[in-house]
């Protein structure tokens, strides 16, 4: 009887779900994750922030402390998935013959699971979210998104999403199928624990935020536009933005479909990707693919976008070949829709087939040449400033393209026989996904931060952390392309071959190279801050940008712009300040902005407790938390307090105190 | 590095055709490289002797080049990724045995099917009569055909020394035709990640020549049998199995295993699909075809999710004739 109510109340949750209860690695982990928060929440209570915090950034509807606390939950979330890689190196640095490494395959498992998750859900999207989230709007003269309130929900999705796999680390375990998490390895047959329904809880969360964001961009990008901003006078970044964003409303809901439907073969014993029954695992691999290989697009265009901004506006010059960048990304956006199924030639599909996406794959590489070409026509007769940002993007230019090529071999269906698989493949992914993707959200993160705070990052640390991730991509991911060409495949957590041992040493001395240039991030952010006042940017403009973003305030005020611009010229600031543009000091009006709301914390918080609930079948409290859920936003409906208007005394006053601030600086 | 030293004239090409495609790019990416160092050194900020132009940021000659030289690499690896992906189809026949070697008329090649289970490979020789586990021996200059299913995972097929990799699915066949050319041992793998035991999901491959293959069969043929309660007891997790050899195999093992039937009792995969192929006919216009079934077990009626299901339809062996119309 008594066993019945406590299944009835806790679902399948009991003391034997605390696994840092008896493993010592996750003990260790637990209590040092456990004085960092208590640390936290202590100095937030001490400093009486929590209400600073919660009607300043919890709340906001703004776009740019949005977009600065995604960045946030992407720093923080890069944290664990490094750590992860580290215990990866480590363990296959040692596991050879006799000796099993230090970590069995039921924690290993979990391991390459969690960090694969975690570095594209949270970290890559988040990071890139962000920095479009904060810059887009900025880039195109617009006070806000189209959906302040959508955009305040979706950021709180996605922590709710990362906060469920973060609790998986202490309550229960994660899934041990891979960051795709295929069928029919993920079904209730043979995973039956919680950890796969951790992963398809968090995701399905966090992807429902990923979707309203991008329908928020999208809405921005096409109706908030400065007037005079023709579609072909948007900056580079923002183009891409679009793009990114148009794919990512396209192909999301492939993947929460395909979760949706593992989900019911989990808690409804339905046969959709079984191996019983008429159930079709190949076509999990098929929706999760449709969704997983447009997502690396929607994750490089952004990138792509900061590499034009960046290297225009450090060459001093304009952009080459605008236009033909444009219908580059524009053709990237499509043709990433036709190549899904290079991720398994090796399904037998057939050769016509097969031929069909290894050449759709290989036609993506000629607009991404063009790009390539263009930014090097761009540094041709400039005059570059080697700052920062700037020399992530030589860095890119020479990592990226040896990714690109070893891509294009992938895409050649009877050398991806040989390669499929193994660990040349995951060498050629993290070359671009790092060399593509993580160098630009670096070079982003650089190159905007004055733009958000108002003071440059330190410039000492900023190099540390370009070195350690420059080199330490080298020394850790070109043995792994040589061990991948012999023959070694991926996900294995122990080898008999001793000859392979060097190669994973040396890999691992730099995953340690690639934590310098972490934490050399980290130092530069603290050391600017301690800094800042020697680092400050008065100006608005300290790079000598080109784009609107640099025309307003650094920080900018909460209602960007004062009069909205009107535009006339690609690279609208340049052509402002070379036609001598008067900043307005007087005629102020009020400004209509949007209200800030607790309805998307609790709307998210809502979701994390039946995500919870489900995850470990306690049926009551779903059933609680999603009633709560609909309740909350239905009754948000009902809220019409949603805007309010900024005085035009305040919007005087705070334009004055630039006038005074720029006046000291000329 | 043994993808790019195989003993296969398989995967000898797919090597060919790695270094070829990566040599014809490299026409492109090492000028690529070579310009941004160049440009990001002549045209830095501290340079004097350099022409800075602001405005420079359209030319039709450079767009033209930049545009047609990566397709012009694109159409030639294109032209190369048709006919080899044609021609290196894993499920073609092989035509030549090493370069200039065509296969000789009237060869056959050696029939091999390769089961990936929860962690090991089991090899049935059904014209042999024999099996093995985590142990695959291969005459060299020998054709060999491999069918290839899995009992519950999604398992490749993997063998660098030999060929390519092909997935290994539960109640799909996929085939592989392939040849060794060099005697000597080397290892194969599963590619794709099952679980738990996958790490040591590993098979000796061994090249040898006919008169040792034929040595190492009567070998084998001292082992035991692999019968269906042999086979069930095998099926059965397990993870750095040892090699294993059978001197005889159930007969029609694979078949069942790839229809999910090689528990007796269990209906075959065949005729459930059939059974409800036959469901959805209009009445009338479905007959009992002739057919035998592919295992024996599967003639009773005992699909549970189907009760009477058999009798209500007839077995179908694969490739055996569909229901004649009525």
């Amino acid at each position: 009887m008594t066993d019945t109510l406590t299944k009835t109340v806790f679902g399948r949750l009991s003391l034997e779900s605390l696994p840092f209860l008896h493993e010592p690695i996750l003990l260790g982990t637990f209590i040092v994750v456990a004085l960092l928060g208590l640390g936290l929440v202590g100095v937030v209570t001490k400093y009486k922030l929590w209400g600073y915090l919660w009607k300043e950034w919890f709340t906001s509807v703004d776009h740019k402390k949005i977009g600065i606390m995604y960045i946030i939950l992407g720093i923080v979330m890069l944290l664990r998935g490094f750590s992860d890689a580290l215990m990866m190196r480590a363990q296959q640095a040692i596991a050879f013959g006799d000796n099993p490494g230090y970590l069995p395959p039921h924690h290993y498992d979990q391991i390459f699971t969690a960090h694969g998750t975690i570095m594209i859900f949270f970290v890559a999207i988040p990071l890139v979210v962000g920095i479009v989230n904060f810059v887009m709007p900025l880039q195109i003269g617009a006070r806000d998104v189209a959906f302040p309130f959508l955009n305040n929900l979706s950021f709180w999705l996605t922590v709710a999403g990362a906060l469920l796999v973060m609790l998986s680390l202490f309550v229960g375990e994660f899934a041990r199928t891979g960051w795709l998490s295929y069928a029919p390895l993920a079904g209730l047959q043979y995973s039956p624990d919680t950890g796969v329904d951790y992963y398809l809880w968090s995701l399905q969360i966090a992807g429902v935020g990923t979707t309203l964001s991008a329908i928020n961009m999208v809405a921005t990008v096409i109706k908030m536009r400065a007037p005079g901003m023709t579609m072909m006078k948007m900056p580079v970044f923002t183009w891409t933005a679009l793009c990114s964003n148009v794919l990512a409303i396209a192909i999301f809901p492939a993947l929460t479909a395909a979760f949706f439907l593992l989900l019911l073969d989990r808690y409804a014993g339905t046969h959709f990707f079984t191996n019983e029954l008429g159930g079709a695992p190949m076509m999990y691999w098929n929706m999760v693919w449709i969704w997983g290989h447009p997502e690396v697009y929607v994750l490089v265009l952004p990138a792509f976008g900061i590499y034009s901004e960046i290297t225009s506006t450090f060459t001093g010059k304009r952009l080459f070949g605008y236009s033909s960048m444009v219908y580059a990304t524009v053709v990237i956006t499509i043709l990433s829709y036709l190549v899904w199924l290079h991720h398994f030639f090796t399904m037998g599909a057939g050769p016509t087939v097969n031929s069909f996406f290894g050449i759709a794959t290989m036609v993506i590489s000629i607009p991404t040449g063009a790009k390539i070409f263009n930014w090097l026509f761009t540094m041709y007769r400039g005059n570059i400033r080697f700052e920062l940002p700037m020399m992530w993007v030589v860095a890119f230019m020479l990592t990226f393209t040896v990714g690109g090529m070893t891509g294009v071999l992938l895409a050649i269906p009877p050398a991806d026989f040989v390669l499929h698989n193994s660990l040349f493949l995951v060498a050629h992914f993290h070359n671009v996904i790092i060399g593509g993707v993580v160098f630009a959200l670096f070079a982003g993160m650089v190159y905007w931060f004055p733009k958000a705070f108002g003071f440059k990052l330190d410039d000492f640390w900023g190099k540390v952390a370009f070195w350690g991730w420059v080199i330490g991509y080298w020394v850790a991911w070109t043995p792994i392309y040589v061990v991948g060409l012999m023959g070694t495949t991926r996900r294995v957590n122990h080898f008999d071959d001793p000859s392979f041992q060097p190669y994973f040493v040396i890999a691992a001395i730099g995953a340690v190279i690639i934590l310098v240039g972490i934490l050399g991030f980290v130092m530069s952010i603290l050391v600017g801050f301690l800094k800042r006042d020697q680092l400050k940017d008065t100006t608005g403009d300290p790079w000598e940008g080109r784009t609107l973003e640099w025309s307003t305030s650094s920080p900018p005020p909460a209602y960007n712009f004062a009069f909205t611009p009107v535009i006339h010229d690609l690279d609208a600031w340049y052509d402002m300040k070379s036609r001598g543009y008067a900043r307005p000091t007087s005629g102020f009006r009020p400004i209509h902005m949007p209200k800030n709301t607790g309805a998307g914390v609790i709307l998210s918080g809502l979701a994390l407790v039946f995500g919870f609930a489900m995850i470990w079948y306690i049926w009551w409290l779903a059933a609680l938390s999603f009633a709560g859920l609909f309740a909350v936003a239905v009754g948000h409906t009902f809220n019409f307090k949603r805007d309010y208007y900024i005085p035009a005394e305040e919007v005087a006053a705070t334009e004055d105190k630039r006038t005074t601030l720029l006046a000291q600086g000329a | 590095m043994v993808v790019m030293n195989p003993t296969g004239d398989i995967a000898v090409q797919q090597r060919n055709l790695i270094l070829f495609s990566t040599g014809v790019m490299l026409l492109i990416i090492v000028p690529v490289m070579a310009l941004t160092i160049w440009f990001a050194w002549k045209y830095r900020r501290s340079n004097p002797n350099k022409t800075y132009d602001p405005n420079f940021d359209h030319s039709t000659t450079l767009e033209l080049i930049i545009w047609t030289c990566p397709l012009l690499i694109i159409i030639a690896l294109s032209a190369v990724t048709w006919t080899s992906t044609h021609l290196l189809d894993p499920f073609r026949p092989l035509e030549r045995i090493a370069p200039g070697k065509p296969v000789p008329v009237g060869t056959k090649p050696l029939e091999v099917q390769a089961v990936g289970m929860d962690w090991k490979w089991l090899f049935i020789y059904p014209e042999l009569g024999i099996a093995t586990v985590n142990e695959l021996a291969l005459p060299v200059d020998q054709p060999v055909h491999f069918s290839i299913t899995s009992t519950d995972q999604f398992n490749t097929f993997y063998a660098p020394t030999l060929a390519g990799m092909i997935y290994a699915m539960p109640t799909m066949k996929s085939e592989l035709h392939a040849v060794l050319n060099k005697a000597g041992d080397s290892w194969g793998y599963s590619g794709n990640y099952t679980g738990r035991g996958y790490s040591d999901m590993r098979f000796k491959l061994r090249g040898v020549d006919k008169a040792e293959f034929d040595a190492w069969v009567a070998g084998v043929k001292a082992g035991g049998n692999l019968d269906t309660a042999a086979y069930l007891e095998l099926a059965k997790p397990s993870e750095k199995v040892p090699v294993m050899r059978f001197s005889t195999v159930a007969p029609g093992l694979f078949d069942r295993i790839v229809n999910q039937c090689a528990e007796p009792g269990k209906p075959c995969m065949v005729d459930v699909m059939r059974g409800d192929m036959m469901r959805g006919a209009k009445p009338g216009h479905a007959r009992p075809a002739e057919g035998q079934p592919p295992g024996q077990p599967q003639a009773q009626p005992t699909d549970k999710h189907h009760p009477g299901m058999s009798a209500l339809t007839p077995i179908r062996t694969p490739g055996a004739p569909r229901a004649a119309q009525a």
